[in-house]
């Protein structure tokens, strides 16, 4: 397996230290800024925000470059960008670029049906999405150094976030029940290689840092992820369609912080304004649920 | 990856090596703190050593520790984290009263004199000068082998560094000894009871940097 080799190592080295951390979306400089400030461990740049490419629709691509050098400018706290699901190109232009990370994300347009980019051609670290353990180790196989679960982005909604979670933790311990003659037919139904479901059944944790995405709008939402036996917690949408940005995200990375303890979630939780207005996901068409894109 | 199962499975006897005990046959024990960053990598490299480590979020967390390890992460986002909570007054008693302290990449930043590019507040703990993100980004994160210039503290065997957006220190004063450097920089530096290092050691396989510091808090080295 590749996790030995230098390159694979400080990939998820960087990985490790965003732990227990907060990973924001920003589209420019001053919510870059306002991220930083509020205790972000890294921003994730984008063109829009998820809520605003579902309600506007149209073709989703990597941000624009000058912004991304905008933000990267402006804060000191790691920088990542997506790119579309099998995007190389895009994903070389950004590694060129010198992001930090990599989002090979579903909530751009993919550009590839069939095939993700494949991440070991690449410097730059990857993280990406996962409705289940087989799709996490597909991906980890392609060279993902980060995993995160996708729930369902742009929605304010935490029930496909809680749904990945909890299907990739059942996974796992499922497979420490088995021995290594039943971990063959669990690698053919999981469709991933026999040598990470080994790995898995071995350790009961994936081999790269599993953070969760998708759908987080308050405090409480980040502590259920992390709760759920997420590393770190993405937030998206939640914090600038928000009413109060600031100190919003300053709660969401207090709560992260002392997810176990219900005091300090509370304390965070007095006082916030508006939460984003969230979707419904019974209602989505599964045409419009992005977690669906890649496989 | 793949050294070791998870934290806490290493069942051990007390320390058997030849260093002083904090206690005879206790066990030391050693808080990492644990409001972001690599905690449970250094947790785990710990327990390897016959230390009892624990997370530490509150100045509670820190009572009757015989270490403390301020791990790699964002220093901004530990900074944020400490604001208010009385951790940075608590960190730098201990550290004044000679508790064993391990201070790795954004733990170096955090207990720095002073910290540049671009500047922020630190605990002046250690002596020397930080330039955040030295090196570039992550691009530029490597794993090296060091040079070590205190073979009688860290032995002959080649000493891995694993750099992640790391940091540089620029200024050490005259209290601080250089352990080990990547080409002419100081990497790896002690300040009495204080060890620090610009790198990872708790991502390397058996680090004799964690093996010092365990020695220093009456561990297995």
């Amino acid at each position: 397996m590749h996790f030995e080799s230098p390159e694979f190592r400080v990939k998820v080295g960087l990985a490790e230290m965003l732990k227990g951390g907060v990973i924001m979306d920003v589209t420019d400089a001053a919510q870059a800024k306002i991220a930083e400030d509020a205790g972000a461990a890294a921003v994730m740049a984008l063109e829009r925000v998820p809520a605003d490419i579902r309600a506007e629709g149209g073709v989703a691509r990597m941000a624009a470059i000058d912004k991304i050098e905008e933000i990267m400018r402006t804060v000191s706290i790691p920088v990542m960008a997506k790119c579309r699901i099998g995007h190389i190109a895009e994903a070389k232009v950004l590694e060129q670029l010198g992001v930090d990370f990599i989002d090979e994300s579903e909530v751009l347009t993919p550009a590839d049906e069939e095939n993700h980019v494949w991440k070991h051609d690449c410097k730059v670290p990857f993280v990406c999405g996962c409705r289940n353990l087989g799709e996490a180790l597909r991906r980890i196989t392609e060279g993902a150094a980060m995993m995160r679960t996708k729930g369902e982005a742009g929605s304010g909604n935490i029930v496909e976030a809680v749904r990945h979670l909890r299907a990739v933790r059942r996974e796992m311990r499922r497979l420490g029940t088995l021995d290594e003659a039943e971990l063959i037919p669990a690698a053919k139904e999981l469709q991933a290689p026999f040598e990470l479901v080994r790995y898995v059944a071995e350790h009961g944790k994936l081999p790269v840092p599993n953070f969760a995405a998708g759908g987080v709008a308050t405090p409480a939402d980040a502590v259920l992820c992390m709760m759920l036996g997420a590393e770190s917690v993405f937030v998206g949408s939640g914090i600038f369609k928000s009413e109060d940005p600031a100190r919003r995200g300053q709660a969401i990375v207090k709560a992260v912080t002392h997810w176990q303890d219900p005091a300090v979630v509370l304390e965070v939780s007095r006082g916030l304004e508006g939460a984003m207005s969230g979707l419904d996901i019974a209602k989505l068409t599964p045409e419009e649920m992005l977690s669906r894109r890649g496989w | 990856m793949g050294k070791g199962r998870g934290p806490g499975s290493g069942v051990r006897g007390p320390g058997s090596g030849d260093e002083a005990q904090p206690e005879r046959g206790r066990r030391p024990r050693v808080a990492v703190l644990a409001l972001q960053g690599d905690y449970e990598a250094h947790a785990r490299a710990l327990v390897e050593h016959g230390i009892v480590a624990h997370q530490a979020r509150t100045v509670a967390d820190l009572d009757g520790i015989d270490g403390l390890v301020l791990p790699g992460g964002e220093s901004t986002t530990m900074l944020k984290l400490m604001e208010g909570t009385g951790l940075a007054d608590r960190v730098r008693e201990l550290a004044a009263t000679g508790t064993p302290l391990l201070a790795t990449c954004a733990g170096v930043i955090l207990i720095a004199r002073e910290v540049g590019n671009p500047p922020q507040p630190s605990l002046g703990i250690l002596d020397v000068k930080v330039e955040r993100n030295a090196y570039g980004r992550q691009a530029e994160s490597t794993v090296t082998t060091l040079t070590v210039e205190d073979t009688a503290e860290l032995g002959d065997a080649p000493l891995e560094g694993v750099f992640i957006r790391a940091p540089r220190i620029v200024a050490p004063g005259p209290a601080v000894e250089v352990l080990a450097r990547r080409s002419a920089d100081p990497v790896l530096v002690r300040q009495g009871r204080v060890l620090a290092a610009t790198f990872h050691p708790e991502l390397s396989a058996r680090s004799a940097v964690i093996g010092l510091f365990a020695a220093m808090t009456g561990g297995r080295r």
